[in-house]
Order: structure tokens, then C-alpha cells, then sequence
């Protein structure tokens, strides 16, 4: 799993049928300090989360998994809202 | 497998049921000299690891699965091993 930033929201009407129904969030990855890496993702959210939200997301055939009807073409979910991260030494950032 | 070196862990309340009860924990995979490589992942905890340990990373799919016991689980990081030392050949 890699850590991110929920930093919007995709909307489509017209996708796949396995997609409807589930929210498409759009995810900034992150470090453990919090700082941006790499370029956005979309990721199914499957734990509601929200704009501004830490996540906790995975890709590859985990992320079709994730989901409640596992046979779906996702490729990266989002599958938990993290309240903070501790670094190194217990420190807490 | 590969090596990494336990630097944090992750709290969470809202999570995927497959991740309760199982501690999160930020890996910084290592070379053989326990230098740093690479970004970080998150994997689960199997072995009771802290911040510090040197540790056995499987980063696949299937192995994480069977490890948890759960063959439709959607897990693929998890840490498997603590590792107690490193024997390299000098050459």
C-alpha cells in the first residue's frame, strides 16, 4: 500500500458497469513526511473518503479485490482514511 | 522478498475490513548494507515489528494472501520476517 492525498473527485456518467455506484477519487501520493510525489491517480473509494483525506490506497489486481463485487477493472483503490502517521522514533508529524 | 527497514507506522479508524486488528507500517526497503532505497510502502504486520526492526518484505500479491490466510483478500505488502542479521560475502 502507498500513502496519499485525496486532492478531488471524478465524476463519469458513462463507464463501465462495474463502476457503478462508486465513487472516483482522484489521489495525490504522498510520503511518509506528507509530501507530494509522482503524478495524481484516480482510485475507487471503498472506506468514504473525502476531499483532503490521507489515504492509504493500493493498485494492481489488490485493488480490484477491494471492492465488494471483485470482478471489476479497477486498478488502484482507495482502502483506508489515515488519522496520522508516525515517523521514525515514534515522532509524530 | 526483500529487505526493509521499519520507520513509522500508520493509524487508521476507517479501513477496509481486511486491515483490522493488523498493525500498519511504514517500510523503507534497504540494500544489503541496510542503506536506504526507493519510497516508502505501508505493509502489514505479521511479526510483531517496531520502529527500527530490519525486516522480511513480501511485496506480491498471492504470497500476502496466503500469509493472511484469505485468498480473495486485497493485500499485497506484508512483513513476514524480522531479521536478525545480514551475512554478506566479502568475495
Amino acid at each position: 500500500m502507498k500513502m496519499g492525498k485525496v486532492i478531488g473527485n471524478v465524476v463519469s456518467s458513462q463507464k463501465d458497469a462495474t463502476f457503478e455506484g462508486i465513487k472516483l477519487l482522484l489521489v495525490q501520493p504522498v510520503d511518509e513526511t506528507y509530501k507530494e510525489y509522482g503524478d495524481p491517480l484516480i482510485a475507487c473509494d471503498v472506506v468514504q473518503a473525502g476531499m483532503g483525506d490521507y489515504v492509504l490506497f493500493e493498485g494492481g489486481r489488490e485493488a480490484a479485490l477491494a471492492m465488494e463485487d471483485w470482478y471489476n477493472p479497477s486498478d488502484a483503490a482507495v482502502m483506508a482514511i489515515i488519522d496520522h502517521i508516525e515517523y521514525d522514533a515514534g515522532e509524530e508529524k | 522478498m526483500t529487505l526493509g527497514k521499519i520507520v513509522g507506522n500508520v493509524v487508521t479508524t476507517m479501513k477496509h475490513e481486511v486491515l483490522t486488528g493488523h498493525k500498519l507500517l511504514i517500510v523503507q526497503p534497504v540494500d544489503k548494507e541496510g542503506k536506504a532505497r526507493g519510497k516508502t510502502l505501508v505493509a502489514l504486520d505479521f511479526v510483531q515489528a517496531g520502529i527500527g526492526d530490519t525486516v522480511l518484505v513480501i511485496e506480491e500479491g498471492n504470497s500476502g494472501r496466503m500469509i493472511l490466510g484469505d485468498s480473495m483478500a486485497p493485500v499485497r505488502s506484508v512483513v513476514a520476517g524480522v531479521v536478525d542479521s545480514v551475512e554478506v560475502s566479502g568475495g
